[in-house]
């Protein structure tokens, strides 16, 4: 047996050991994502078995390094893992911002001593993160952002306020780009972590179209921050908040490729009927499914090769742009059938069947995806510029 | 495996691309349009080829070849692609080759050894009315003497007219067959109508050509499994050398965005079509990706191969088709010129695109692939 083939054996194993039946079922709606933090409520013993297994193993961040909480797998070993999670359909034992965007930052500009204090407690799901970049002023415009840390010697005065932060009612600590320099615009902002708890955070929910409010506006009144408290130097912010958002973008894309269903056309054929031909009912809907079905296969080979390559160190710099972009405008694309599909009871908002209106509030949700993490024009932008090298601005 | 090019194939890459681009570049298509050469393509490249083993690439070791995978076929295909070059690497060096290896026998005996060493030329005689539908082959092959008797009309047969051997696929009893037709045998006319893209394909008639028992490839009635590898390969290769025909008009295209001059500004720097060549940057990166996966995937022999290679002649359709739109419409009045390079990437894309299956056959073999 090859090595490779060793260590799939054993993560089988392992997995069969170790992952509860109901974490192999599809994920229904929120309730069943895992975030963790302070206040976590497990939504049962399966859910927090599931973590409790992952984090003893390493087996959140299988490819961070053992010392920060990881199993320290190699990308190879990281591919086929991920390949057996998915043949078993196991859900992600943990969902977090600090795993996804946080911790590759820290991994990268964080120092030693900073890496073993804030990545373990990521690994095991014990302090939930969320992001403090927009601002009511400073969108797509990022780098024109105002809220402002006044130096005090041993810390910061933190004043101002951050607008769509996901979850930062929910949060344990913030990873916030706030000014240093008033006069510098790139290199003037300085990437601080602090607790939501701190004395003058306050939160205020937004609600969006899909009836939900998963995020908030926040503000900051004096807020004080310790000078050991920000990752990379002072001021050069804006190279760790650049990194970061490389990996919010590979998060993000990764909705294209949609989950466990296998084949859009397949599980509506099941659902609404096939003609004395064997064919899904409806000819041009069919035509258009199995159009979205041919691009989702295809952007599933270009995730694994973008994977392959970036975990080597082959991909562009700003590839992750280009995965963002067709990876969200495809998700868009998929419930934009998804709503079709299901015809009027798609519709239904609060029925119990439709499990509180899930489809159409996903529908709309994903609207979110060409816009959070920078807009999809953004990504065309930088597309441009970086990859294509096309004159201008 | 990972899914980009190994060392081995990364050197394989250096040494053919600037191989095909010094030897074949878009100027030699040309030269042998404005000649209005007969063969369509040159013999003398032909030869280059064999020198360098790419006919033999996929010919098993046994048989005289170098036994590579699709993955490195695709890397000479894209090139071939990239540079318009006129040659019958897809139907002699990745089809005829796919399908005699894996009949093995008498046939793939006398033919693999002539493919690698350069000698033999081999034509696809699979389709027979203007759309790609081989579950509806309607050429018969009926036993007379020690052999049989085939009968009808195929189309779209590339080299057909200069083929040393043509794979004819045909009716018998029970089921689908095989055939090595030489290129002598009586009651064999191929009439080759040049298309859009300056290629020659032929309108191939069979009238009561006798074969040996022998010319059958595999064995008799068993020829779907055959058909089916020979399908799988040529279209992973048209798709692999539809990134190259898509990649090289981007190329183009992306470089003029970079010298045009237009209200005193580069062009390229309009977000209009800034945002366009990123956009089909992204589509033929996905493109890209999704070829490969169908190359490794034969190579693997694995199960999900034949998905794969629907999915990837289908995207590379798109992807291609986009690029070479693109292009023209980016070059504006120049791109409408027949000086330009950039119209012939839109002619060899039309008729890729055609090969073997177009965007919306695939697309249906996809659905039904998954049951819808
Ligand atoms: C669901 C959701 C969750 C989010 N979560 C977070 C979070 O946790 N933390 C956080 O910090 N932020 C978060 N965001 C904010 C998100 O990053 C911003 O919404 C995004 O960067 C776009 O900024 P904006 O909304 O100000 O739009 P604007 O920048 O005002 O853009 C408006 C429109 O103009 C276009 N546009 C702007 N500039 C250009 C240009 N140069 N060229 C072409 N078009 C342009 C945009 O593409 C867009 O279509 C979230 C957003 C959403 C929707
Ligand atoms: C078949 C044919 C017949 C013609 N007949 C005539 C005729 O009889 N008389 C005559 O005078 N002319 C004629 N023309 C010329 C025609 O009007 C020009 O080709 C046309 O105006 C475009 O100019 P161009 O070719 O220089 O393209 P360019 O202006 O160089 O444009 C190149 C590309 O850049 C784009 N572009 C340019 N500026 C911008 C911008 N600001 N924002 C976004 N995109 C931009 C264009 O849309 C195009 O895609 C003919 C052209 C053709 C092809």
């Amino acid at each position: 047996m090859s090595e490779e083939d060793a260590f799939r054996a054993e993560v089988r194993e392992w997995l069969e050991a170790n992952c509860p039946a109901e974490m192999r079922e599809p994920v229904r709606d929120e309730g069943d994502v895992c975030w963790g933090g302070r206040n976590w409520v497990f939504k049962n013993d399966a859910q927090k078995q599931w973590l409790e297994a992952c984090a003893g193993k390493g087996y959140t961040v299988p490819d961070w390094p053992k010392a920060y909480g990881g199993a320290g797998l190699t990308p190879e070993q990281t591919k086929i893992f991920k390949q057996e999670m998915k043949r078993i359909h196991a859900r992600s034992p943990l969902d977090s911002f600090g795993i996804w965007m946080l911790g590759p930052a820290l991994l990268q500009f964080g120092t030693e001593e900073q890496k073993v204090q804030y990545l373990n407690p990521i690994a095991r799901g014990e302090i939930r993160w969320c992001q403090g970049y927009s601002e009511p002023g400073s969108g797509s415009d990022l780098v024109s952002l105002q809220t402002f840390g006044e130096d005090k010697g041993d810390h910061w005065v933190v004043n101002g306020s951050k607008i769509w932060t996901s979850y930062a009612d929910k949060a344990d600590w913030i990873f916030c780009l706030v000014r240093t320099d008033k006069a510098n615009k790139y290199q003037g902002i300085t990437f601080m972590l602090f607790d939501m708890a701190s004395k003058g955070v306050t939160t205020k929910p937004i609600l969006l179209i899909s009836g939900n409010s998963p995020f908030c506006e926040t503000f900051f009144d004096d807020v004080e921050v310790p000078k050991t408290q920000f990752i990379g130097e002072i001021n050069r912010g804006w190279d760790v908040a650049k990194y970061l958002l490389g990996h919010e973008r590979e998060m993000i894309s990764g909705g294209g490729a949609g989950g466990d269903m296998v084949s859009i056309g397949g599980a509506f054929a099941k659902a609404f009927g096939k003609n004395a031909a064997g064919e899904l009912d409806d000819p041009i809907l069919r035509a258009e499914m199995a159009a979205f079905d041919v691009d989702v296969f295809a952007y599933r080979a270009m995730g694994e090769r973008f994977m392959d390559m970036w975990k080597t160190g082959r991909a562009h710099p700003a590839s992750s742009n280009m995965m963002k972009y067709v990876g969200t405008e495809l998700n868009k694309r998929r419930h934009e059938l998804v709503m079709s599909g299901g015809g009027s009871e798609a519709l239904e908002w609060d029925s119990e069947e439709t499990n509180g209106g899930a489809r159409a509030r996903g529908w709309l949700r994903t609207k979110a995806n060409s816009i959070e993490g920078g807009t999809s024009e953004v990504m065309l932008n930088v597309i441009a510029k970086r990859i294509l090298d096309l004159p201008g601005a | 495996m990972p899914l980009y090019h190994n060392d081995d194939q990364a050197m394989l890459k250096d040494s053919v691309a600037p191989f095909v681009a010094e030897q074949a570049p878009v100027s030699h298509l040309r030269s042998l349009r404005d000649s209005a050469d007969a063969t369509g393509f040159s013999r003398d490249l032909w030869a280059q080829f064999t020198e360098m083993g790419l006919p033999g690439m996929l010919v098993p070791e046994a048989h005289g070849g170098l036994g590579m995978g699709h993955m490195e076929a695709g890397i000479v295909l894209e090139e071939i692609g990239r540079n318009l070059t006129p040659s019958p690497f897809l139907s002699t060096g990745v089809g005829a080759v796919a399908a005699l290896a894996k009949a093995g026998g008498t046939q793939a005996g006398r033919w693999l050894p002539a493919i690698a060493g350069g000698e033999a030329i081999v034509a696809l005689a699979i389709d027979e009315g203007a759309k790609h539908r081989p579950d509806r082959i309607a050429t018969t092959a009926t036993r007379a003497g020690n052999g049989f008797r085939l009968d009808g009309k195929k189309s779209f047969v590339l080299h057909g007219h200069v083929a040393d051997m043509s794979i004819v696929a045909a009716k018998t009893d029970g089921g689908l067959t095989l055939f090595a037709v030489p290129r002598d045998a009586k009651g064999l006319t191929a009439d080759p109508r040049r298309l859009v893209d300056s290629s020659l394909a032929s309108h191939v008639t069979l009238d009561g050509v006798e074969v040996d028992a022998d010319a059958v490839i595999g064995e008799i009635d068993a020829g779907g499994d055959i058909l089916d590898a020979l399908l799988a390969a040529t279209r992973t290769g048209a798709a692999a050398e539809m990134v190259g025909v898509g990649q090289g008009a981007m190329d183009r295209t992306v470089a003029y965005l970079k010298e045009r001059k237009q209200f005193g500004r580069l062009i390229g720097e309009f977000q209009g079509l800034q945002h366009r060549a990123a956009h089909l940057y992204g589509e033929m990166e996905v493109a890209r990706a999704t070829v490969m996966k169908a190359q490794q995937l034969l190579d693997e022999g694995s199960e999900g191969a034949k998905l794969m290679v629907s999915v990837a002649k289908a995207k590379a359709g798109r992807a291609a088709n986009l690029a070479v739109r693109e292009g023209v419409q980016m070059h504006g009045g120049i791109g409408m010129t027949d000086e330009y390079d950039i119209g012939l990437y839109m002619k060899r894309d039309r008729a890729l695109a055609e090969y073997m299956g177009d965007v919306h056959y695939h697309i249906d073999q996809v659905a039904r692939m998954n049951g819808y």
